[in-house]
């Protein structure tokens, strides 16, 4: 059971928040201007390195905010979290 | 059946009416106090917390609104929960429901809120006594120590199964708890509750 | 006096009667079954489990592979170690061949859980542990001091040590009342810590009443599972004592000789009279010495060393015990038990046999890293200890004690522990934040001699001229012996991981702790490579077996999920509603005819419920669909957005159904848009999908749109909701709403009112799920139950359930998203082209409608099916395929039933189906296989009644 700290509840455990994949992927600006090909990896297509991963978290059960966190995939480890619209902090 | 459904009464009924015998035998060992306060208003008030509508709101009801995540705020008969980084839930006594939402709506003064009676949403669910922490402890995963988790604090949890707005006070805890698991809450605490009323 | 033929003089405390295998037996107080059975000289205790080999009790703790045995009264409980099974008045238990029995009925006990936070948790109450503890504790940090015992003390209660001049046993006892007397301490006896997961986040399970039989408290919790977050974790596990592979080394009769000790000092009880002690290292010394203390004859100790510890040698010598260096044990040979050993010199000279009815086994110490490695951290082996000992880790977790291999001589030096238990307890206070404390006392332990190194000897080679390692066994638990681990090795295995799945070594319930690194030795002594190289198996939870019955502790019969339920549902469960589950609600499913005779059965409840809303009027508790309350100045351009369809042209006071899809273009929920005002909207949403559609707007406002002015409220359970139904609708409405224009013109379909219904604030909505002429009244749910007693009152409105309901909607082809839908399916595919907006630049799924695969003219549509048979009913989930005799395998399948029902209106079953190009297909005939026979069906459209629509206005 992660501790997950949520930008504004702080630590809480990790079933009281939802999933929601990789971060900093934009709705297109013009889906209707986009390939076929272009649409499909909006659609479909994430990251799925090991190691940091920048990814997004909801507070479901909390305060139903919708966050950003850099996870390391490896080991778990939550190396930063910050609010929707910032840019993804430097991490070591 | 038919017979005991023929008369329309128009009577409210609160969520967890059904339980009061219960909460009133588990608490009679002195540990441990369960009740239902029904009928509570309750306001869900969204507000941009750095606008001048949201300090006006503060200035009408008399309580500014808690911008420190997880903290409540009290005034005269209100109270006022933090939910969100922009979102309240503003506490009052049965009956205060409309006037509430006016004066809200008011204060805002066309600025975009959100105001929303939300009242027969949640019930209130009251875990008192000295055994109140323990009873808790089964099924929410927050530190609830008194150093932790004091008087003022609120939360947004989940309790067993069920989320829940969890409150602090002097005097024990009280769980909002929506309407539709109430009973399922109810029947939780209970159980739990089982060994520390028979344990004194 | 009871008759304990093993049993020390002195032994004091209360005499407990049990039974194993049959036979009455007699124990004392403090016992576990493992003590008590030795004390009765009872030296086969179960049998192996694939050579059914006769086995004793080898340990003294919870790393005994052998003496598995099942409790049968007062409730049957399987696999238990003997070794920690408390002794108590009328035990029965029984020896079992490696696997046990699972209970024939519902265990009666209570389990249940509970989360705890600290600051500090210590696992293991040792020497290490008790100091950690105290240091942390005396800070005023919160402190969790964890024990799998009945008491504290760890390796203390095995030794005959004292601290500060008293018995080891007593000061552990002591230090530990002082402890829990403090405010922030909570110390946990009988609970093993099984688990060490991410963020320190760490599992226990505490037996609350199992050691008190049937005197356990009716009302208090058998076992409970603890959930502790812990800022730091101290891990004062200890070691466990592991033995050397040779032949008929799982003889009863043989045994650890730590364990051995222990069941000496501690439990008052000789595991034999006469033994032989084989050892790599000093610790059995002591172990020999403590024994021939307590009466049993020293036979002579073989060690394999050239040179143990001088002290040592020289107190062996003062007591007359013959110390073979230089020797081992190649046998321990006897009919069922040891009656003798053979003891070979390692270079030259000839074997002996001692006779003898105790072999005491010590291969070195193992200190107990599973938690440490579970949370993460590595392990590096030890030269001097040979075994692995913590390494790096990124959790605020370490070891104190033997458990991190101080010491440096391959055995625990107390005061050595003490001190190592002390700094980690000063570590961990730092790391919390707290202010170290002026002066921590240590206790002082006796001077102990200095040890000498150790040689870690896996395996004792046979004889060439024999070869035969069929009884060498490594993991006594899976019956593994050197012979498979060298048939793995000659298969070119050459991981330990790979030879644990080849041999099943270490997989047992003991999880290995005896046999792991032994197992790891002999594969390195084989491969002719450093233990060190081939490192570890993984270490997993739970450390020690758990019982299902804990793990589900409380999260079973009516509280294993949420029961949701409206206000209403007193009455429905008064009038005798039989209830469906959908998502967590309980929804009344239909409400068989209550009366004399026979009671209606189902089929019958719903044409008669069925007939009441096309031909009458009938009323549904409708409350659980979801409703989310949509305020700000731009929420109808959000709802633009979301909806397939315009909902900004909607009129303030007008209600417009719409679809959601998800950007791939699939139907994700469906529901009504209802607007209040120019700035606010209420939305519905499916009953299973309520919280899915606040999420997903949330998603949407918070991550994508940040700039629209929305706020989105939940107020599903705020409003409690009757569907009133039927061409009689209108008529009983204006009777409950007096003062309520009901004529068409004055309240036209998809339109809304507030309303007094019954004397009650309400709004009235004129929606239809059936066809039908029918209106939806919400009011406050304080006031659920009040107006659906009041719809009920005049008698003359049948309650219908959701069977129904799903008939009715059915019969005019409106779907039901996850049940004519799976996520796969277009508003398109379901007939709805008129729903998906041509005039909207973009909303959530519009592009994907111009992909090539969204417009495949074999994308299944929503069809209806009419069994050729009127009276057949087709199973929801059937395929449907294009001939009449099944082709061989693979049949191409056309596609499946949705949702299949009576109908009485339609006077015949009927049925929903998504078929391959099924608009195309409307009109011919397909075949459902349905057990051995193909069911003929004719393709229809999926509307099946009224589709001119002239019902709804009644
Ligand atoms: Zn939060």
């Amino acid at each position: 059971m992660l501790l997950i700290p949520c930008p504004w509840c702080g630590p809480r455990d990790e079933a009281e928040f939802h999933y929601g994949g990789q971060a900093h992927v934009a709705y297109p600006e013009d889906p209707a201007a986009l390939s076929d090909e272009e649409w499909a990896r909006y659609l479909f297509f994430r990251d799925n390195p090991k190691g940091l991963f920048a990814e997004r978290w909801s507070h479901t059960a909390g305060c139903r905010r919708w966050f950003n966190a850099v996870r390391d995939t490896a080991t778990n480890e939550i190396h930063a979290v910050y609010r929707v619209g910032e840019p993804r902090p430097v991490t070591a | 059946m038919a017979d005991s459904a023929a008369e329309s009464t128009a009577e409210r009924r609160s969520p967890a009416a059904a339980f009061a015998a219960r909460f009133e035998a588990a608490s009679a060992g002195g540990g441990l106090r369960l009740a239902e306060i029904p009928f509570l208003t309750q306001i869900n008030l969204r507000v941009d917390p750095k606008s001048p509508a949201a300090e006006r709101i503060g200035t009408a009801i008399g309580v500014p609104l808690p911008v420190e995540p997880g903290t409540a705020a009290g005034g005269g008969d209100l109270e006022v929960l933090w939910l969100g980084p922009d979102e309240w839930l503003v506490v009052g006594p049965d009956g205060a429901g409309p006037g509430l939402v006016e004066r809200l709506i008011e204060a805002a003064d066309g600025e975009h809120v959100s105001v929303v009676d939300v009242s027969a949403q949640r019930t209130t669910l009251v875990v008192a006594g000295d055994r109140a922490r323990d009873v808790l402890a089964h099924g929410c995963a927050l530190d609830l120590h008194p150093r932790v988790f004091g008087p003022g604090r609120c939360a947004q949890t989940m309790l067993a199964r069920a989320g829940v707005v969890l409150v602090a006070g002097e005097d024990g805890f009280r769980l909002l708890v929506r309407s539709s698991f109430a009973g399922y809450v109810a029947e939780w605490l209970l159980d739990v509750s089982a060994e520390y009323v028979a344990g004194g | 006096m009871s008759v304990q033929p093993y049993r020390r003089e002195g032994a004091s405390g209360r005499v407990l009667r049990f039974r194993f295998d049959g036979r009455e037996y007699e124990g004392l107080e403090g016992d576990t079954l493992a003590s008590a059975l030795l004390a009765n000289g009872v030296r086969a205790v179960a049998s192996s489990v694939k050579l059914g080999r006769p086995r004793g009790v080898y340990a003294a703790g919870c790393e005994e592979p052998n003496a598995l045995v099942q409790i049968e009264e007062p409730f049957p409980e399987p696999m238990l170690q003997a070794t920690t099974v408390e002794l108590y008045d009328g035990l029965v238990a029984t020896g079992l061949p490696g696997q046990g029995r699972l209970a024939d009925r519902p265990d009666p006990a209570r389990y249940d859980a509970v989360h705890a936070h600290c600051d500090v948790l210590v696992v293991g109450a040792g020497p290490a542990g008790i100091a950690a503890a105290s240091v942390a504790a005396r800070a005023g940090a919160r402190v969790i001091l964890a024990d799998e015992r009945p008491e504290p003390g760890g390796s203390l209660l095995g030794t005959a040590e004292t601290l500060d001049g008293r018995p080891g046993r007593e000061w552990a006892a002591e230090e530990v009342v002082a402890l829990a007397a403090l405010p922030e301490v909570r110390v946990l006896r009988r609970t093993t810590v099984l688990g060490h997961y991410d963020d320190n986040y760490v599992i226990a399970v505490e037996r609350r009443t199992n050691h008190l039989g049937a005197q356990a408290p009716a009302g208090m919790a058998r076992e409970r599972v603890w959930r502790i977050r812990a800022r730091r974790v101290v891990l004062a596990t200890g070691g466990h004592e592991r033995f050397v592979a040779f032949a008929g080394n799982d003889l009863p009769g043989v045994m650890l000789a730590g364990a051995a000790r222990t069941y000496a000092n501690r439990y008052r009880v000789l595991p034999g009279r006469r033994a032989v002690v084989f050892t790599t290292n000093d610790s059995a010394y002591a172990a020999a010495l403590d024994l021939a203390g307590a009466g049993v004859e020293i036979a002579a100790i073989a060690d394999v060393r050239q040179a143990p510890g001088e002290a040592w040698a020289a107190r062996c010598a003062e007591r007359g015990i013959e110390v073979l260096t230089g020797h081992v044990v190649t046998a321990a040979k006897g009919e069922g038990e040891v009656s003798s050993v053979e003891i070979t010199p390692r270079v030259g000279g000839g074997a002996r046999e001692v006779p003898a009815d105790l072999l005491l086994v010590s291969g070195g110490w193992t200190p107990v890293v599973h938690l440490f490695s579970q949370a993460g951290g590595t392990l590096r082996y030890d030269e001097e200890l040979g075994a692995f000992t913590p390494g790096e880790t990124r959790q605020a977790v370490e070891a104190a004690g033997f458990a991190r291999g101080v010491g440096g001589t391959g055995v625990r030096t107390l005061r050595a522990c003490l001190e190592d238990g002390a700094e980690a307890g000063r570590r961990a206070l730092a790391a919390a934040g707290f202010a170290m404390p002026a002066e921590i006392a240590v206790p002082s332990a006796e001077e102990e001699p200095a040890a000498a190194p150790a040689e870690h000897l896996w395996l004792v080679e046979a004889p060439e001229n024999d070869g035969d390692y069929g009884t060498h066994f490594v993991d006594l638990q899976r019956d593994v012996t050197v012979a498979e681990v060298l048939r793995a090795t000659g298969a070119g295995l050459t991981s330990v991981e790979h030879v644990k799945r080849y041999t099943t070594a270490g997989t047992a319930h003991d999880q290995g702790k005896t046999s792991g690194l032994l197992t790891g030795g002999v594969v390195a002594h084989a491969l002719g490579v450093d233990v060190a190289e081939l490192g570890t198996t993984t270490f997993r939870a739970p450390y020690t077996p758990v019982s299902f019955a804990a793990l589900a502790g409380r999260d079973r019969g009516p509280l294993h999920d949420p029961v949701r339920v409206t206000a209403m549902h007193e009455w429905h469960a008064a009038r005798g509603a039989l209830f469906e589950n959908v998502g967590q609600w309980k929804r009344p499913w239909y409400y068989p005819r209550q009366g004399e005779g026979p009671g209606e059965d189902m089929e019958a409840a719903v044409l008669r419920e069925c007939r009441a809303a096309r031909e009458d009027v009938a009323a549904m508790d409708a409350s659980t669909l979801g409703k989310i309350d949509v305020i700000g100045p731009d929420a109808a351009v959000f709802l633009d957005r979301l909806y397939t369809n315009m909902m900004s042209t909607l009129k303030v006071g007008s209600i417009r159904y719409g679809v959601m899809c998800r950007p791939d273009g699939m139907v994700f929920d469906d529901g009504t848009v209802i607007r209040l005002a120019d700035d606010r909207f209420l939305v519905t949403t499916t009953t299973g999908n309520a919280a899915a559609v606040l999420d997903w707007m949330e998603e949407w406002l918070q991550t994508e749109w940040p700039d629209l002015r929305v706020c989105c409220t939940s107020v599903t359970e705020q409003w409690a909701t009757v569907a009133l139904v039927g061409p009689r609708s209108r008529e009983v409405l204006a009777r409950l709403a007096p003062g309520l224009a009901v004529d068409n013109d004055s309240f036209p379909f998809m339109t809304w009112r507030d309303a007094e219904v019954a004397g009650i604030e309400a709004r009235v909505c004129r929606i239809s799920f059936s066809g039908e002429l029918a209106y939806e009244i919400n009011v406050s749910s304080w006031f659920g139950l009040a107006l659906w007693e009041a719809v009920m009152a005049s008698g003359e409105v049948t309650p219908y359930g959701t069977e129904t309901m799903h008939v009715l909607r059915a019969e005019k082809g409106f779907p039901i998203v996850g049940q004519d839908t799976d996520g796969t399916v277009t508003p398109q595919d379901l007939g709805m082209e008129w729903i998906v907006s041509k005039k909207k630049p973009d909303f959530v799924g519009k592009r994907s409608f111009a992909r090539a695969d969204t417009s495949r003219p074999d994308r299944k549509h929503l069809v209806g099916l009419l069994p050729e048979d009127p009276g057949v009913l087709l199973p929801e989930g059937a395929h449907l395929v294009e001939t009449s005799a099944l082709p061989e395998p693979p049949v191409p399948t056309l596609g499946f039933v949705t949702s299949s029902y009576r109908s009485a209106a339609l006077g015949r079953t009927f049925a929903l189906a998504l078929v391959s190009g099924g608009r195309e297909r409307v009109g011919e005939r397909l075949y459902a296989p349905v057990g051995a026979d193909l069911v003929p069906v004719t393709v229809t459209s999926h509307v099946l009644y009224d589709p001119e629509g002239a019902r709804r206005d009644g």
